[in-house]
């Protein structure tokens, strides 16, 4: 008999190896106590969180709770049913009227993870002899997407504006065309040529996807993100998005202006062959969506600390994945998966917890240590991260 | 262009500035194991394919394409279907 797991040998190899040289696994943590947005208790240990896309804070917003509760009482537990059947309550409307009033747009749909989204949404309006042109670096949630489905697909260099172009004119006449972007592209922070990408995909007769899960609530002056800020959010057809980071709780949603869009509901199978979120988390998310569009403080506040952080371990020395903060992630490169992992244990060791992320989820084989600020990091809380990160960084070599 | 050979040896000169190892290329030559190009040397490759021959190699037909004779192949079809 094959052993089906064999292919798996060389990452238990690898993970052995890591593991066999003492260091904390990196991939196991246990949060033990949640205290806010911004500290947990792990390993018995007050740690500051630097690595949960929890950016806006809401996880502990008061009205946010609350109104979770109220619908664990009024509603129970579970909806346990298809939207498309018995899983479509009044929160489920309610969530996606707040979102059509969050991105002024005319329909929402809401799925149970944001990777659903892309994967439903993708793979259901890209037909065979259509075209997905999309970017090397993508989420996996976009890949898998393409793969559920069966259109042509089509990478390009990231963020190279020309090679996009390139490839759309060289699409048979005729074929359907969705480009597939993203706003802030999650390992290393940067953001995308928007405003000239989805001009060039308009220009060709494409239709343009954006997926901005790392920019809501953050980035453009209602929130919106990357496409708004660039001003382009208008000629976007399609804007992918998650509960699950500055919202607060989990969930994913397409939001368009597509007047057929609503047919969706009925084609879209990541969509009709799940149960519904939980009625909690709907009304989480819609009162979390709901005081998103009035924090221009707090992202005022959380642009503050993404740039002091980037300075401040810029100063330090460490090589950083952005040569400017772009986004609330910050990505600090690491020379290897060793030093990577020595250095993000004695990050936790000092009480501070980062992402550990290493190929093939990081681009270009690197392995970083990725932090996502928060707007509820005190200026106080940023200075103790960078102090921790001096310490780290001398104890493990990484830095001088 | 449409002449095998020729497709042939223009993808020969394109495979050398990513052939890191030196390793001597045939028809039988397989991207993966042989050349043990990664996912953004593939693209790198493909995109200057792709510009020489103003064709398109979606990642459907690379799945397909494992040696170097089967990329000539490919172009072959490709570029015959534009003339």
């Amino acid at each position: 008999m094959t052993d089906l797991f064999s292919k798996f040998d060389p990452l238990i190899e690898q993970r052995a190896a890591l593991l066999g040289t003492g260091v904390t696994d990196p991939f196991n943590l246990v949060m033990e106590k949640v205290e806010s947005p911004t500290v947990a208790i792990c390993n018995g240990r007050r740690t500051i969180l630097l690595g949960t896309y929890n950016y806006m804070g809401m996880t502990f917003d008061p009205d946010v709770v609350a109104a979770g509760k109220k619908a664990l009482d009024e509603f129970g537990s579970g909806t346990t049913g298809s939207r498309v059947l018995n899983g479509t309550y009044g929160g489920h409307k309610a969530v996606e009227q707040a979102l059509k009033d969050f991105y002024a747009m005319d329909h929402a749909m809401v799925f149970s993870t944001g990777y659903q989204a892309n994967l439903g949404i993708i793979s259901t309006i890209a037909g065979k002899e259509d075209y997905i042109v999309l970017d090397i670096d993508s989420h996996a949630s976009i890949y898998d997407g393409c793969a559920m489905g069966n259109a042509q697909i089509v990478p390009f260099r990231h963020n190279d504006i020309e090679a996009l172009e390139k490839r759309l004119k060289r699409i048979p006449e005729g074929a359907g065309k969705l480009v597939v972007l993203e706003g802030v592209y999650s390992m290393m922070g940067d953001i995308a040529p928007l405003k000239e990408m989805v001009a060039v995909s308009k220009a060709n007769g494409a239709m343009v996807l954006v997926d901005e899960a790392h920019s809501m609530g953050f980035i453009g002056e209602h929130g919106r993100g990357v496409a708004e800020a660039q001003g382009v959010i208008d000629d976007v057809d399609f804007i992918i998005g998650t509960f699950s980071k500055s919202v607060g709780t989990v969930g994913g949603f397409c939001v368009s202006n597509h007047p057929k869009f609503e047919i969706l509901r009925l084609v879209c199978r990541p969509y009709v062959f799940t149960a519904s979120l939980p009625p909690s988390v709907v009304a989480t998310a819609a009162t979390s969506i709901r005081k998103l569009m009035d924090s221009a403080d707090k992202r005022a506040h959380l642009w503050e600390n993404s740039k002091r952080l980037h300075a401040g371990l810029r100063q330090l020395g460490f090589t950083l994945g952005t040569e400017e903060p772009q986004s609330a992630i910050i990505a600090v490169i690491m020379p290897d998966l060793e030093k990577g992992a020595a250095m993000w244990e004695a990050l936790l060791n000092e009480g501070l917890y980062v992402n550990l992320a290493r190929p093939p989820a990081t681009p270009a084989g690197v392995t970083l240590l990725r932090c996502s600020l928060c707007a509820l990091h005190s200026e106080e809380q940023v200075g103790e991260i960078l102090t921790m990160f001096a310490a780290a960084g001398r104890a493990t070599g990484c830095i001088s | 262009m449409s002449d095998r050979a020729e497709i042939y040896a223009k993808t020969a000169e394109l495979i050398e500035p990513f052939n890191k190892k030196g390793v001597a290329v045939t028809e039988r030559t397989r991207f993966a194991q042989d050349l043990e190009w990664d996912s953004l040397t593939v693209l790198d490759f493909v995109a200057n394919i792709e510009d020489e021959f103003d064709v398109i190699i979606t990642m459907n037909m690379q799945a397909e394409i494992e040696t170097v004779g089967q990329l000539v192949d490919a172009l072959t079809r490709l570029t015959a279907k534009g003339n």
